[in-house]
């Protein structure tokens, strides 16, 4: 054809091949710029490497006395049963939000409040709602189900709501129209939509609280947390190795069982 | 019509035994969950005038104390920028090893399978736990640990991706000659490109809220800050470092939304 010696290129998503070669130089820059900040220094990375081989060595092999063993088990009971309690309790509380919180469903000031919550709970790192629940109430379980309590309606609220947004009206008007009352058209019109969805959600959640609760001992929030804090402290590293296991294990079967329990619900 | 008197049931009597059982199982387990945990001397009634106390003590945040956090929140953006970097480039080789129809054979499927299963069970504190040993502490310490955590998530994720491009496209680039190498980047990564940036961004997402708390282990960040404050009873300068979190962590999560939607 015409034109001449002009090779087919790429078109670009950033229109100009200008903009985009600026953008990459930008990623770049930042890059290196982080780079630098954190220290990653070659020469340091290659020092802590050639470490690693002989830490490794320390980690291996896994192993704790019977008594230590005991305690992995008493401690991991304590996470599960601290994930357990406060599925419910977050659960609970997540319903009355998650209605407030659904833009059909709800007036508009108390549609941003609940939202508002939401977003304060998703954005804080469970370790950083340990150590003030911890602070505020004393160490222990407790704290721990307060914090797992709190981080769940966080995240159990804003799905539930999303599903709440994504229900269809056309059943909820039509039991209005027959002459319901407001409880009885959340009852009967909304509820039943959502039921599914609420199982499989709670099974999520639950997984995600028994992975929580196995860490945030490390602040004494309860659970198997303070035993590897406290191994990792006293360079008992083989130690640390059969903890870790331990948690894996459970997480593995927590994982297990909730993607069964989902599958069957969809 | 017929005349007996039955009245609409919902689930037949097996299904209403078995949803039954299941409400019982989970009542039993909680039940028993909470009279085995040793509460202490907590006493479930007082949280909430504890926790009301602890929040009047937090007003008003101390505003003078964001100028001890910018540098703080900086190094927290540079560690989950560089874990996120980090985290791609070593989930792009797991993800070929954990997709189905890239990898090589059985033994190397269960390797990657088993790198993903570690990473992802073991939360990014305890790696940097690690890390602090291995490299002393600092955001350094911090981003390996970010890396180490995301590579299981991006690693999982994208290759499930991967065992559902179209392998016929796949198939063409190698039938033109082209070596292994060119078959991966011109038959595989352009198939998975959208989900490659997608998910980077995501995870990008996850790990700003991860690096907040390195600091607790001494691996960096904003964390260091807030612990100090947590640790000397300062609480309206808690109550300015958590400001200021939940504001970067707003903020880029908008970011992260807007970004991957344009990807999309």
């Amino acid at each position: 054809m015409a034109a001449g010696n002009r090779t087919w290129k790429r078109p670009t998503v950033f229109g100009r091949r200008g903009v985009k070669w600026a953008v990459y130089a930008g990623i770049v820059g930042f890059f290196i710029w982080s780079g630098v900040g954190v220290g990653a220094d070659p020469a340091r990375i290659a020092r802590g490497l050639g470490n690693s081989a002989s830490l490794v060595g320390d980690f291996m092999p896994p192993s704790a006395t019977p008594r230590q063993s005991q305690r992995i088990l008493d401690k991991m009971f304590e996470s599960v049963a601290m994930a357990m309690v406060s599925t419910l309790t977050g659960i609970v509380l997540s319903v009355p939000i998650a209605f407030m919180a659904a833009e059909n469903l709800s007036p508009r000031p108390l549609y941003a409040v609940n939202r508002g919550f939401i977003s304060i709970s998703r954005a804080f790192n469970a370790i950083i709602v340990g150590i003030i629940a911890v602070k505020a109430i004393g160490f222990g379980p407790l704290a721990g189900i307060l914090t797992i309590t709190f981080k769940t309606v966080g995240f159990f609220s804003k799905l539930l709501a999303e599903d709440l947004e994504d229900i269809d009206m056309g059943s909820v008007d039509a039991v209005r129209a027959s002459g319901a009352s407001p409880i009885q058209t959340l009852l009967y019109g909304v509820v039943p939509q959502i039921i599914p969805r609420f199982a499989g959600l709670s099974v999520y959640r639950w997984d995600i609280n028994i992975r929580t609760s196995t860490i945030i001992g490390i602040v004494g929030a309860g659970g198997i947390g303070s035993v590897l804090l406290t191994a990792f402290n006293r360079y008992d590293y083989q130690y640390v190795t059969a903890i870790l296991l331990a948690i894996i294990a459970v997480v593995l079967v927590a994982e297990g069982v909730s993607a069964v329990v989902r599958r069957r619900y969809n | 019509m017929a005349t007996d008197n039955r009245e609409w049931e919902r689930f037949d009597r097996r299904r209403r035994i078995g949803r039954f059982a299941l409400v019982l199982v989970a009542a039993v387990a909680i039940i028993g969950s909470w009279r085995y945990m040793n509460t202490g001397i907590v006493r479930a009634e007082t949280i909430p005038r504890e926790v009301g106390d602890l929040l009047t003590r937090m007003y008003p945040p101390d505003v003078a104390y964001t100028t001890r956090i910018v540098q703080p929140l900086v190094e927290t953006i540079q560690i989950a920028a560089l874990g996120t970097l980090g985290a791609l480039a070593l989930a792009i080789p797991v993800a070929l090893l954990a997709a189905e129809n890239t990898t090589p054979n059985a033994v190397t499927f269960w390797l990657g399978k088993l790198i993903v299963t570690v990473s992802r069970s073991v939360n990014t504190i305890i790696w940097a736990l690690f890390f602090v040993v291995l490299f002393g502490s600092g955001p350094l310490a911090g981003a390996t640990a970010i890396v180490f955590r995301s590579v299981g998530f991006l690693g999982k994720l994208l290759g499930e991706e991967i065992e559902e491009i179209n392998f016929g496209q796949v198939e063409a680039v190698r039938a033109s000659g082209a070596s292994s190498a060119q078959v991966l980047l011109y038959g595989i990564l352009p198939q998975v490109k959208p989900a490659l940036v997608g998910l980077s961004i995501y995870r990008w997402d996850i790990n700003i809220r991860d690096s907040t708390v390195l600091g607790f282990v001494g691996a960096g960040g904003i964390g260091v800050q807030l612990f100090r404050a947590v640790n000397a009873f300062a609480w309206q300068s808690v109550a300015t470092v958590l400001i200021v979190i939940l504001g970067v962590v707003v903020a880029t999560e908008s970011l992260s939304a807007y970004t991957r939607a344009l990807v999309r």
